[in-house]
């Protein structure tokens, strides 16, 4: 639901040659400072820790909402991740804290994918939050999902290539994706601000990109930007109690310093350094749309003991490339649960596993008599080896077998599990023995799991211009908005 | 000969985008991290035979000052398809924490 009607707001389009000359924010100082709440949007702001920064100087607050942590779901669907109640009461804050100070606010990666509509769901709960309290805010959206023929037509342009480890772009993958994003860089938001955003809320990003584009905007060196982004990016992370807050980052000429919001809480050389190891598959070389940063000769020193100073960081500018991120939905499954306690069944997990899934699969074939159907049966037995799926000769004293039937359609992943239904539920281990019958929580049986998603891409993209593949949408609300 | 756990503080693994699986080795202190960071069972093709990939797809990082040793690669299967088991790679650690290591 939008709550902008007509004549409420004002709605234009920014492109390149239409971003407004203006001067950035003022620097007050040397620095430049971002406060960053929280490492991702909806997992809980604390009003408190906002303030500190604030009074602490802040000239942005910058934080991100997605990740592809999670899964393919979110970005095929566009649904959020966290409960649209957690979103919105960490942006009550966040925007309180905007209205009150003047400091913009940016938000990366809105609704966990920052695809079109995850962002257009966060911009209502920000067009709610602003018509509950009266906020007159200027808004920029920042749109980054993509058009897969478009980018099909890019590929065998020859402006997409793999990133490892891909090693060749079949330009027919494109279209198999129901969604695809573009990961943006600093410059939209920058654009966004210079146009007079007072918050700005942007589809898919780096996660760093976001932090570092204030700094940016104020001319400071690229190489402390990306680096104190990336520390930052995760809020506390980079502290000793990574639950305790969220963290300053102040941007300087040649270094940046970086300090915990909450009293209490420390960042430390080695707490700052070692975030570098964190979901990076290198620690030394994080690659950005513009260049790469590398940190490989940083020092990490401490100012006192709760603040970190960092130096000796580089970014080595290259071709603007944005990377893509494609999602697409496949198969269906159905799942059912049982629990399993007999002593005997436990004693001869192998054997009893292989002969109920042998007999699970003939008994599908020979009920659904579908020529060429295309279907698999898992079982994962929890509390034994279902997580790795590698043998081991431990004997559990309690497991949960989670059965998943995977179908081309819904019905037929549900047909499989109802098919199964009496085998899954009093298979016994040897066929002489009485009928067992196993522990199971559910009725009905079967639980109808929907879709599954798939990550399709890792590919980069080459653009002439950081908002070639950028849509920006300002709204302005004019007058006081009544829902 | 010492259990990788009997010489880490930490053992931890995450993904690193949907296409890489990242674990990282934080050692007891610096004695352990000399002694064992080159240990013949974390190298490139021991890891690769443990997680079922290609030896020359998996990357080694030492970072001496951390007393860690970073280890990276890519997933058999991209993250969150139908056959996940893992979704954040977050427990794919554990079946190193026993390991004997053996030095050169």
């Amino acid at each position: 639901m939008l709550l902008c009607n007509n004549g409420i707001y004002l709605v234009y389009q920014l492109t390149t040659s239409s971003i407004p000359d203006i001067l950035p924010h003022m620097n007050s100082s040397n620095t430049t400072n971002v406060l960053v709440p929280l490492g991702a949007l909806g997992a809980g702001v604390k009003a408190e820790d906002v303030s500190a920064g604030l009074a602490a100087g802040a000239h942005a607050i910058a934080c991100d909402a997605g990740s592809t942590d999670s899964g393919p779901a979110y970005l095929a669907t566009g649904r959020c991740k966290y409960s649209r109640a957690a979103i919105k009461s960490d942006l009550a804050i966040l925007m309180r804290a905007q209205h009150e100070s003047k400091v913009p606010l940016l938000i990366g990666s809105c609704g966990t994918s920052g695809n079109d509509d995850a962002l257009d769901w966060t911009r209502d709960i920000v067009l709610e939050i602003a018509a509950e309290q009266g906020f007159h805010p200027r808004i920029a959206l920042l749109y980054s999902e993509q058009q897969p023929a478009a980018i099909r037509l890019a590929a065998e342009q020859g402006r997409v290539a793999p990133l490892a480890p891909l090693t060749e772009v079949d330009p027919a993958v494109f279209e198999q994706c129901d969604r695809i994003v573009a990961l943006m860089g600093p410059e939209p938001y920058i654009a966004a601000l210079q146009a007079g955003a007072d918050i700005v809320l942007g589809g898919r990003t780096t996660d760093t990109a976001v932090l570092a584009a204030m700094p940016l905007m104020h001319g400071k060196p690229a190489s402390a930007a990306w680096h104190a982004g990336k520390i930052a990016e995760c809020g506390g992370l980079c502290s000793v109690m990574p639950r305790e807050g969220g963290v300053m980052m102040r941007v300087g000429d040649g270094f940046f310093e970086i300090e915990p919001l909450r009293a209490t809480n420390r960042c430390t050389p080695y707490t700052v350094s070692a975030h570098m190891l964190y979901e990076n598959s290198d620690p030394f070389l994080l690659h950005e749309p513009g260049g790469v940063l590398d940190v490989s000769q940083a020092r990490y020193e401490a100012l006192n003991e709760r603040c970190v100073r960092v130096t000796g960081s580089h970014f080595e500018p290259g071709p603007y490339t944005m990377k893509l991120e494609g999602a697409a939905s496949g198969a269906y499954q159905t799942i059912m649960l049982i629990g399993i306690q007999d002593p005997k069944v436990l004693k001869e997990l192998p054997r009893f596993l292989e002969q109920m899934h042998q007999k699970l699969v003939a008994r599908v074939r020979d009920t659904l008599s579908a020529p060429g159907l295309a279907f698999d049966i898992s079982l994962r037995p929890y509390g034994w080896n279902a997580v790795s799926g590698v043998p081991t000769t431990t004997i559990p004293s309690e497991i949960g077998l989670l059965f998943i039937a995977t179908a081309p359609t819904q019905e037929l992943a549900t047909q499989i599990a109802k098919t199964c239904n009496p085998l899954f539920f009093h298979m016994p281990l040897n066929q002489e023995a009485e009928l067992p019958t196993y522990a199971f929580p559910f009725s009905p049986a079967e639980t109808e799991r929907g879709a599954v998603y798939e990550f399709k891409l890792n590919h980069r993209v080459t653009v002439q211009d950081p908002l070639e593949l950028v849509r920006t949408v300002f709204i302005h609300s004019k007058e006081p908005i009544h829902a | 000969m010492p259990k990788l756990i009997e010489v880490c503080r930490h053992v931890r693994s995450k993904n690193a985008g949907p296409f890489w699986i990242t674990i990282d080795l934080f050692f007891k202190g610096k004695p352990e991290f000399l002694s064992w960071a080159e240990a013949r069972e974390l190298q490139c093709n021991a890891i690769a035979g443990m997680f079922g990939v290609e030896a020359a797809a998996v990357k080694r990082f030492a970072v001496p000052q951390l007393h860690v040793l970073k280890i990276s690669f890519p997933r058999k299967i991209p993250q969150g398809g139908a056959f996940e088991r893992d979704m954040h790679a977050g427990q794919q650690y554990v079946r190193l924490l026993d390991i004997e290591l053996t030095s050169d």
